[in-house]
């Protein structure tokens, strides 16, 4: 092998494997995708006939797709408020002298190791409406048992409290993380004005994460999108479906994709909404690109 | 400044460390009692001793074993893959010339948002096609490299290879698949672990993609073999949540054994969000 050969062409077969593949298994299903989303399309058959935006009109009349889409946010919204608020009072909590620090973060990572499936299955039990943990300690305070999921703002706080056990820790570190990189000056110039400790925290610490704190709601957002092991495991199983509940007071955009796509064969329509969530997807990312820039270009 | 704990402080870090641990103690709680003592109205807070006979159960009740199997393959192939390919381009995106290197990584970063599983429906046609519906090669071999892996260790190679290394070793004859084994690999290492962990959990832990491609009787990972197991009209905890526990444990293990790496060299982002 000539030396002027392998400068020139191994980078090109270092780099390869991975474009192979993500020409294959991810640009191509993702531009099929929106080739799918304008036919009438059987999973199993394959396409039926070419009907342009057809799929597209139906998706914005129908009244299944807004209660996932309001489903969604609404979880979304249930979830990461708290969520980011308590991740950032942990790592508050962890930026200062701690015996054993390490064991501490690893405490704070541990719950976003664990699957997801198991963390959904536990909390289901806890929520459970005869056998539940949550109906004893309910008990304490006189109150009925409640069957969570029976009703939209209870579902919705049961899927929002697995998806912030396995994730406020994990963004508590990042947080943490981008704590110690603020200047110790700008720390320290603060306690010479006789700032307290709030006052600090709020006009030195929190302006100085500000790009990470960003970064974490967008990167949230577009987790929220894709919910679905969550709600489809509370719902009970496979024989219950993805229709999230009896009136599907529970139901993810993802979950209406697999119950369109894989339920009922309908590929076409499951593409349509596929094609949207990336498209919501893509409209976050963006922003962040952009907010990110912006921030960090400032500070 | 930086004061040690207050009482207040220390009182709010046993909650988070109460939060942390109790849904995993719940689940072992729940695993090694028999159905009729969960029922009861107050609900027994310790273990009790059942857990083998739950265990038992499971193995029974759905082939776990082969479960245990499927995920144990599926991850390490998965993961080593990802360390050998994310660190090979890398490398060569890090510290490489060559024409169209610009917009090539354009594209690695362009992709890093994209998240894969929302091409579910043509991903399933054409691993049907592949012939591998129901086979672990439909899990696999779309999850070999990613674009975030790509994206992180070429950051790695910034920080941790220092170009005049590399250049040295072209002076000195070394090709540049020698240079990658040699040079960059070992000085890679730390990077490369704390991603053979993430990917590692981020497999083992995936629901979405190998619920629609695996089948939940005969070839099932330990997730969609747990999902089948909590389904039905009626659902055993004890035994679904002896399943979790049997599922959660090599993840915990191998989590104790490199937390300290992990929780140092956590990246700012998350391979599977």
């Amino acid at each position: 092998m000539s030396v002027q050969w392998d400068r020139r062409i191994t980078p090109y077969l270092f780099v390869s494997p991975f474009f192979v593949l993500f020409a294959v298994f991810g640009l191509y299903p993702l531009l099929r995708t929106g080739w799918m989303s304008l036919h009438r399309w059987d999973l199993l058959a394959g396409p039926v006939r070419f009907t342009g935006l057809a799929n597209y009109a139906d998706l914005l009349t129908d009244p299944h797709f807004y209660n996932a889409l309001a489903n969604t946010a609404s979880i979304f919204v249930v979830a990461t408020v708290p969520q980011l608020a308590a991740a950032l009072g942990i790592a508050a909590l962890l930026d200062r002298p701690l015996r054993g620090r390490t064991a501490w973060h690893a405490v704070v990572l541990l719950p976003n190791v664990v699957p997801v499936v198991a963390v959904a299955l536990v909390f289901t039990q806890l929520f459970g409406r005869d056998q539940g943990f949550a109906a004893w300690v309910l008990s304490w305070f006189g109150a009925d048992p409640v069957d969570w999921q029976a009703h939209a703002w209870s579902a919705h706080l049961g899927v929002a409290i697995m998806v912030n056990w396995r994730w406020t820790g994990y963004n508590a570190l990042l947080y943490l993380a981008a704590m110690q990189s603020v200047p110790r000056e700008l720390h320290e110039a603060a306690a010479l004005d006789g700032a307290s400790r709030l006052r600090a925290f709020r006009s030195v610490t929190l302006p100085g994460i500000r790009p990470t704190l960003l970064f974490t709601v967008v990167v949230s957002a577009i987790g929220g999108l894709q919910l679905f092991a969550e709600p489809r495991l509370f719902g009970g199983g496979s024989t219950a479906g993805s229709a999230g509940g009896n009136d599907r007071q529970f139901q993810t955009l993802v979950m209406y994709l697999y119950e369109n796509g894989f339920e009922r064969f309908d590929a076409g329509y499951a593409a349509t909404i596929s094609w949207v969530l990336f498209a919501l997807c893509a409209v976050l990312a963006s922003v962040n690109a952009v907010l990110v820039r912006r921030l960090v270009g400032r500070g | 400044m930086r004061r040690a704990p207050g009482v207040l402080a220390s009182a709010a870090l046993l909650l988070v460390l109460l939060g942390s641990l109790f849904p995993l103690y719940w689940s072992v709680v729940v695993a090694s009692h028999d159905n009729a003592a969960m029922s009861a109205r107050v609900p027994p807070l310790l273990p009790g001793g059942e857990l083998w006979r739950n265990v038992h159960d499971v193995f029974e009740a759905v082939d776990f074993q082969a479960a245990l199997g499927n995920s144990a393959i599926v991850a390490v192939t998965v993961t080593a893959s990802n360390v050998l390919l994310s660190t090979l381009a890398g490398f060569a995106f890090a510290h490489l010339r060559f024409r169209g290197r610009r917009v090539l990584f354009g594209l690695v970063l362009g992709s890093v948002m994209v998240p894969a599983q929302l091409g579910v429906v043509p991903l399933f046609e054409l691993v049907g096609e592949l012939g591998w519906y129901g086979r672990l090669e439909a899990v696999v071999v779309p999850g070999l490299v990613s674009a975030f892996g790509v994206f992180w260790m070429r950051q790695a190679c910034r920080e941790a290879v220092p170009r005049e290394l590399v250049d040295a070793a072209r002076v000195d004859g070394c090709s540049l698949v020698r240079t990658y084994w040699h040079v960059v690999l070992p000085a890679l290492r730390p990077h490369a672990l704390v991603l053979a962990m993430l990917t590692f959990l981020a497999s083992w832990n995936d629901f979405f993609w190998p619920l629609v491609v695996l089948d939940p009787v005969e070839s099932p990972t330990v997730q969609v073999a747990l999902a089948h197991l909590a389904g039905g009209y009626y659902t055993d905890y004890p035994l679904v949540l002896t399943g979790a526990v049997l599922g959660t444990l090599p993840v915990v293990v191998l989590f104790a054994l490199l937390a300290r790496k992990l929780v140092t060299g956590l990246p700012g982002g998350r391979v599977n969000p």
